[in-house]
């Protein structure tokens, strides 16, 4: 099984440029552990998106994928549908301003996200979608980004709580679900006292190519992207490595 | 779809005169009259410069030809004997016609009005057209086009009045009978003009009105026969240019001073490769050119001259000056979906309408990877997609207003700094702020619950307040306002920014309304 695994990698990153075995961890191993390669691998179409209320604003959503590229160098194309986003908000998890270019695409979402794929030079291309994403467009996207190299993350908003459009099959190697859970007290010692601790949320892995769904509970990005986990048996907080 | 903007310029005879002299090139002026990187204006001052807030006219062979707004004001008219005139407004201040100095002036503003599309002509006597056919979306489409385009010109003393309509022929009409404005695509308007929006010479008006013909609507509906056998072809054809039957092209201006190339051809080209081999060719020809004079270029305008006499441009412009072919030709490229080539072209233009300096660096010789990799022909091809607005970066502004405190700059301006890392902010912001129904304890206690979209969120964990006050040293009226923010999460863990208007207390600081301003 293990061997038959290895061929089937091998026959799918033949025409990768070197770029096949690179990604960014999580910095969880729990997570890293499940994804092929280690981690959210480069050259590669992902996708993103809220849970519940959160489906059309999709702002852990967009921490989640923030965090990402705050660790990762280079600039960064995020093709914007409508202009809600707020960079200081982008810069809290640690994707400075000068990063990012942005781009008002309208409709034109994919194509200028296939463009952006094609171009020499960046790290990620990110792209806020709201709708339907087709088979054969997903597939065009993460052709791109594979012969680029390039990482590729597709934001997933509606209008609709939990869209079955979203669920609908497409060619990202990897879907991400992320939803706010009630956050422990600031303080554990002193539940009373008032404040706000770190976010909390449930990263669900929908589907993941060559590996297997999963679920985990983090602790939601800090000031530099990371993620940390929470172990299961109390509110206490294990930071990633 | 053809999109034309016609140009009227009423007194532009008069208004020349009054134009002060040596003003072109002088670069404090924010609407620089100056098409590409040589600073002249559009026309240059005569010898006396008059006060135009008295009355001017303007005379060939003793009779009037022209005449500013105040001597209209007093009743002089165009046409009228110069010695009626001058008795019955005395202390005229009376001027030789110019024409050819007219024309010279329309021309020069053709080149002008290039900025806002690769085809502009003048439109004698008095008038411009520019073809700005896919375009618009660079400049905010057709009314702010026209705004704009309208302002620069009584921004430099010409009193003007444009139009943008599907042909020249209305767009002509409409800017000189019917006020100016936008003509909807497909807008049919002509029908209650005067025929003297015909464009027809003045003994043909005169007999068509002696047969009865005030507007054109009947005149469009009589029949032809009788009326060319009197009056000629003239007459058919502008009604069918009116009516958009007849393609009337417009030959545009080239300023000689400008870099360019011309390739052209023995046989029309009609293919999509076809045209991609000349732009190659083409590029290369300026390119050569722009090396020798350490330009690079930041506009092109490549012009398709028709067999049929029209002519089909596209524009493309770039962030910073690029001198190099391979990037050009392929922005070009990606525009050729656009030109209709009719039944060929045999003629193709390449004009660098507007260069800048660009030193000797192109080639990277190297053996070291550049560091900072280049996304300049990126955000180029983006711009000329999108529009230059919708291609940015956010640069942080000191201000503590969230709303004030980014501003977007160029996709290649570098800045510095950033926002304070101790204050947090949202990942989205709603822009305006929605109104929540929220109860919370006076003065500064977070809300228990607030009401989004008929939905009750209970507040679990709430961190703040964090006072925003208004800039006083930069508005009055923000003296005493006062926002405090607060971050919530509510039962199910979602975070919000929600802010009361006032301080809790004092009335004077705000309304203590609460606004939900942003998500986590």
């Amino acid at each position: 099984m293990a061997l038959l695994r290895d061929r089937i990698a091998r026959i799918e990153h033949i025409h990768q440029k070197g770029v096949a075995g690179r990604s960014v961890a999580l910095g969880i191993e729990a997570i890293d552990g499940v994804l092929p390669t280690g981690g959210i691998r480069l050259g590669a179409l992902h996708e993103a998106a809220s849970a519940g209320p959160d489906t059309e604003h999709a702002a852990a959503a967009t921490l989640f994928v923030a965090g990402i590229l705050a660790r990762l160098d280079g600039p960064v194309l995020w093709v914007l549908r409508q202009a809600d986003l707020f960079a200081p908000g982008l810069a809290g998890v640690g994707l400075r301003p000068d990063r990012v270019v942005f781009a008002e695409a309208g409709k034109d979402v994919l194509s200028v996200m296939e463009e952006g794929l094609r171009h020499p030079g960046l790290t990620a291309v990110v792209a806020e979608l709201t709708g339907r994403l087709s088979l054969v467009a997903s597939r065009r996207l993460q052709l791109a980004a594979e012969q680029a190299g390039v990482l590729a993350i597709l934001i997933r908003r509606s209008q609709a709580f939990d869209d079955p459009v979203l669920d609908e099959p497409t060619a990202a190697a990897t879907r991400w679900r992320i939803a706010a859970l009630p956050s422990p007290p600031a303080l554990p010692h002193a539940p009373d006292t008032p404040g706000l601790g770190r976010g909390r949320w449930r990263l669900d892995l929908t589907r993941c190519r060559g590996g297997s769904p999963g679920s985990w509970i983090v602790e939601a990005c800090d000031a530099t992207g990371r993620l940390g986990l929470v172990s299961d048996a109390a509110d206490r907080s294990a930071r990633a490595a | 779809m053809r999109r034309v903007v016609s140009v009227w310029f009423p007194t532009l005879p008069t208004d020349r005169l009054g134009r002060p002299e040596g003003r072109e090139g002088q670069g404090s002026s924010p609407n620089p009259l100056s098409h590409g990187s040589k600073g002249h204006g559009p026309w240059q001052g005569s010898g006396q410069r008059p006060d135009l807030a008295s009355p001017v006219i303007i005379v060939a062979s003793r009779v009037l030809t022209a005449v500013n707004e105040v001597a209209a004001g007093l009743g002089l008219r165009v046409g009228m004997k110069l010695a009626q005139a001058q008795a019955l407004v005395p202390g005229l201040s009376v001027h030789d016609a110019d024409p050819a100095g007219d024309a010279a002036a329309l021309m020069r503003l053709a080149g002008w009005c290039l900025r806002y599309a690769p085809l502009a002509a003048a439109d004698p006597p008095d008038g411009l057209w520019i073809d700005v056919s896919g375009s618009t979306h660079l400049h905010g489409g057709e009314t702010r086009l026209l705004r704009d385009l309208v302002r620069r010109l009584t921004g430099q003393g010409l009193a003007a009045c444009a139009a943008v309509a599907d042909t020249p022929a209305v767009a002509h009409a409409v800017a000189r009978f019917g006020g100016g404005g936008v003509v909807p695509p497909g807008g049919s308007v002509m029908a209650d003009f005067p025929i003297e929006a015909l464009r027809l010479p003045a003994e043909v008006l005169a007999n068509l009105r002696l047969m009865g013909f005030e507007r054109v609507g009947p005149l469009a509906a009589a029949a032809r026969a009788p009326l060319v056998r009197r009056f000629g072809a003239l007459l058919t054809l502008r009604l069918d240019q009116a009516a958009g039957k007849v393609f009337e092209p417009i030959v545009p201006v080239v300023p000689p001073e400008l870099i360019q190339a011309r390739l052209a051809f023995v046989e029309p080209l009609l293919t999509a490769e076809a045209f991609s081999t000349v732009i190659a060719r083409l590029v290369a020809l300026v390119c050569g050119d722009m090396e020798r004079a350490s330009l690079g270029a930041r506009q092109l305008d490549l012009l398709f001259e028709r067999v049929d006499g029209s002519v089909q441009a596209i524009r493309v412009g770039t962030a910073r000056p690029v001198r190099d072919a391979r990037h050009l030709g392929r922005m070009l490229d990606e525009r050729l979906e656009r030109v209709d080539p009719g039944l060929g072209v045999e003629a193709m233009r390449l004009v660098v309408a507007i260069a800048d300096p660009l030193g000797f660096v192109q080639t990277s010789a190297s053996l070291v990877e550049t560091a900072i990799p280049d996304i300049a022909p990126l955000v180029d091809r983006l711009a000329n997609r999108l529009g230059e607005a919708r291609v940015y970066r956010i640069a942080p502004v000191e201000s503590d207003v969230p709303e004030r405190s980014v501003r977007r700059v160029p996709a290649l301006a570098t800045f510095a700094g950033g926002w304070p890392a101790d204050l947090p902010r949202p990942v989205r912001l709603l822009d305006p702020p929605q109104p929540v129904e929220a109860m919370a304890l006076l003065p500064d206690h977070p809300p228990v619950a607030f009401i989004w979209r008929r939905v009750r969120h209970r507040v679990r964990h709430a961190d703040g307040p964090e006072r925003i006050a208004g800039e006083w040293w930069k508005r009055d009226r923000e003296m005493l306002s006062v926002r405090d923010y607060f971050r919530v999460e509510d039962e199910d863990g979602r975070r919000f920014w929600l802010f009361r208007r006032g301080d809790g207390s004092d009335v004077e600081t705000g309304d203590m309304r609460w606004f939900l301003h942003g998500f986590f």
